[in-house]
């Protein structure tokens, strides 16, 4: 199952999504999280599942640009205005290095930003 | 050499002249749906109050969100370039600018010679900006000029868990109708902007000094929350709203 | 303008119950329920064996525990049933955690899922709910189980408050909304702003270049079903989609949206043919309550075995 945690707004689309059937609740991206932005515990979409999984906490799920900012720092200004972006190849790049994806041995974990 | 500045923002015109490095005169107003009007009108304004006549304008550059309701002029730079320059002319120190507007908020990363070196920016989102502050002042029936006092009054942190404009209003609205204090509700509410602004500027790193201009550095009570969360001091520019029109006129002198 | 006021709580807040006529519930093994307790509307959902016994949506209280009450005192009128007769009861929605009689919380989320599936039918693998504070897309398989899901409920303008706020901005009931925006000549471009504030700064000067207000509303639904669209197709787009929420009342959303998708939303109706033949009410509203009541019953089952 995909769970997307985020939203979009006027200033742009920020998701985590987490593989929950890759997941198998390690908690290796609260340890490498700065933010505090995930916890495990029983599938918010899943009630029948057993086994723990990783997911958003409500706390920094409306805010998730805001706190994932600091890791973001290839997020380039290059081309200028706030509609700038990473070129493509670079940000898919950049993406994997980000701690909590790295973190994840099962690859469970991308960011849509 | 004399050069004029016009910021056309999302709420204000703003106007410079700028005479050999000075500011000679400085003038503003509600752009409304006339900005290029607007604008002739401060031109004249300040031209008059500075003793000098148009002819004596060696060339204009224009910036702000509005650039394309600007009359005729020989520059254009974007409010990125416009707020570097601005602030490293007064601030040679200056290494991270932030613009807090009406509509939005950029962060920018220069070096002495005002060359923005990185940036980031929050638009098209009510709540990364004044237009934020504004709903809530108003919701608060609090005067714009005097919310960041009031707010610096309060004793006790109240959250806002909403993240939008049009959210938060009406959890300000729960908050009045549960007696909850004026002042703690507009703490919360600058609070909550600069929580905002701090964490985007994270993103390019604070180096200090930190200078601050654009509408919301007038909030006193806004730049409180940024000095918290930066843990540092910030400077703020007598003029913080016409710093960007000071950059177009820089650019203009350079061009 | 009091006028509209009432129109728009009428809409917001139709209150309704519902006893099955066919049900003695004192035969039935397992009595299951779901509770949805909203920030604007809260239902209450029981079930009998999984059958649909009954159900009651009204207006959410002062409280979560407040509604939560309201909302089974209200269902239970008239069936001689009280919560103590209940072998599990689920809370779901904003207020979940707040509700005394349930004995466990469940996201909207998984509970609108396996409630969409089970009223629309296994064919349906995605659904749309969008109400005042949220707008959720949910990708189901043919069992109800969640598969793929996004939820926004940071900001009003990828809601129905952003649509709220603009109809009132132009002075347009929000029942009026719909019908009104295809009172145009032709479509016209979407608002560019995003965010519902600055939309509306951008809708006064449309109206000021001489827009009809008509006009306006068309480029504002237009803008809204396009951000309803990207976040469908982050989820994906799997046929058949229905859609529950305020927002199915809104053809200038919802045919903007259809339009732009390339498929229709499933018409409301039940998949049980009995429920059809007899004529059982089919309130889109329930579907989270009676996702909880189901999942009441498989955990009542579970604690059983």
């Amino acid at each position: 199952m995909l769970a997307n945690w985020g939203y979009q707004d006027g200033s742009g689309v920020y998701f985590i999504t987490i593989d929950t059937d890759k997941c198998n609740g390690c908690r290796e991206c609260i340890e490498a999280c700065p933010q505090r932005v995930f916890e495990v515990g029983e599938d918010p979409a899943d009630p029948l599942r057993e086994e723990p999984v990783a997911f958003v906490v409500d706390e920094q799920r409306r805010k998730l640009r805001f706190a994932c900012s600091p890791c973001k720092k290839y997020l380039t200004a290059e081309g200028g205005s706030a509609a700038s972006r990473t070129p493509a190849e670079l940000l898919a790049k950049e993406l994997k290095n980000l701690p909590c994806v790295a973190a994840c041995e099962r690859g469970a974990i991308t960011h849509s930003w | 050499m004399i050069n004029a500045g016009i910021d056309i923002g999302g709420k204000e015109v703003k106007v410079v002249l700028l005479k050999d490095g000075e500011v000679i005169a400085r003038e503003k107003a509600m752009g409304g749906f006339e900005q290029g009007q607007v604008t002739e009108e401060l031109l004249e304004r300040a031209i008059k109050s500075a003793g000098i006549s148009k002819k004596d304008i060696a060339s204009t550059g224009v910036t702000g969100s509005g650039k394309k309701y600007a009359p005729p002029h020989e520059a254009e730079i974007t409010e990125i370039g416009a707020a570097a320059k601005g602030a490293a002319l007064l601030y040679p120190s200056a290494r991270t600018v932030i613009d807090s507007g009406a509509e939005d908020s950029r962060a920018i990363k220069c070096d002495e010679k005002g060359v923005a070196k990185d940036f980031t920016t929050n638009d098209k989102c009510a709540a990364g900006a004044g237009a934020f502050t504004e709903s809530m002042a108003r919701a608060l029936e609090i005067r714009l000029e005097e919310f960041g006092e009031i707010s610096l009054q309060s004793k006790k942190t109240v959250p806002i868990n909403a993240q939008c404009a049009v959210f938060a209003e009406s959890e300000v609205v729960s908050l009045i109708n549960s007696k909850t204090a004026k002042e703690d509700i507009a703490r919360a509410v600058n609070d909550a902007l600069a929580e905002r602004v701090v964490a985007m500027v994270k993103r390019i790193g604070v180096e200090k000094d930190v200078v601050v201009i654009g509408g919301m550095a007038k909030n006193v009570g806004y730049l409180d929350g940024l000095k918290r969360g930066f843990k540092m001091d910030v400077i703020v520019p007598e003029h913080p709203e016409f710093i960007g029109a000071l950059g177009a006129a820089i650019a203009a002198r350079e061009n | 303008m009091a006028e509209n006021t009432e129109k728009k709580e009428l809409w917001r807040w139709l209150e309704a119950r519902w006893t099955n006529p066919d049900i003695d519930w004192k035969q039935g093994k397992i009595v299951s329920a779901g509770i949805d307790v909203g920030s604007v509307s809260t239902q209450c959902v029981v079930m009998v064996d999984g059958d649909l016994y009954c159900y009651s949506s009204l207006r959410s209280g002062s409280g979560s525990v407040d509604s939560a009450w309201r909302g089974s005192n209200r269902a239970l009128e008239g069936t001689g049933m009280t919560v103590d007769d209940w072998h599990y009861c689920v809370g779901t929605g904003y207020g979940r955690v707040n509700v005394p009689m349930s004995k466990r919380a469940i996201t909207e989320i998984a509970c609108h899922g396996r409630g969409a599936n089970w009223m629309y039918g296994p064919q349906v693998k995605t659904i749309l709910d969008m109400g005042g504070q949220d707008c959720k897309v949910i990708r189901v398989d043919e069992k109800g189980k969640v598969t793929n899901f996004a939820m926004n409920d940071k900001c009003a303008a990828g809601a129905g408050r952003g649509m709220e706020v603009f109809a009132d901005f132009v002075g347009v009931s929000i029942n009026d909304v719909g019908d009104k925006s295809f009172e145009i000549d032709e479509e016209p471009k979407p608002v560019s702003s995003t965010c519902v504030i600055f939309a509306k700064s951008e809708a006064a000067g449309l109206l000021k270049e001489g827009w009809q207000v008509s006009k306006v509303l068309a480029a504002y639904c237009s803008a809204m079903a396009h951000r309803v669209w990207e976040l469908m197709v982050r989820v994906g787009i799997e046929p058949e989609l229905s859609i529950t929420g305020g927002i199915a009342k809104n053809r200038g959303v919802v045919e903007r949206l259809e339009k732009e998708i390339g498929m229709k939303f499933q018409e409301k109706k039940w998949h049980n043919p009995d429920y059809i033949k007899r004529n059982y009410p089919f309130d889109t509203q329930i579907a989270g309550a009676i996702g909880g009541a189901l999942f009441a019953k498989a955990l009542a089952e579970k604690g059983k075995a």
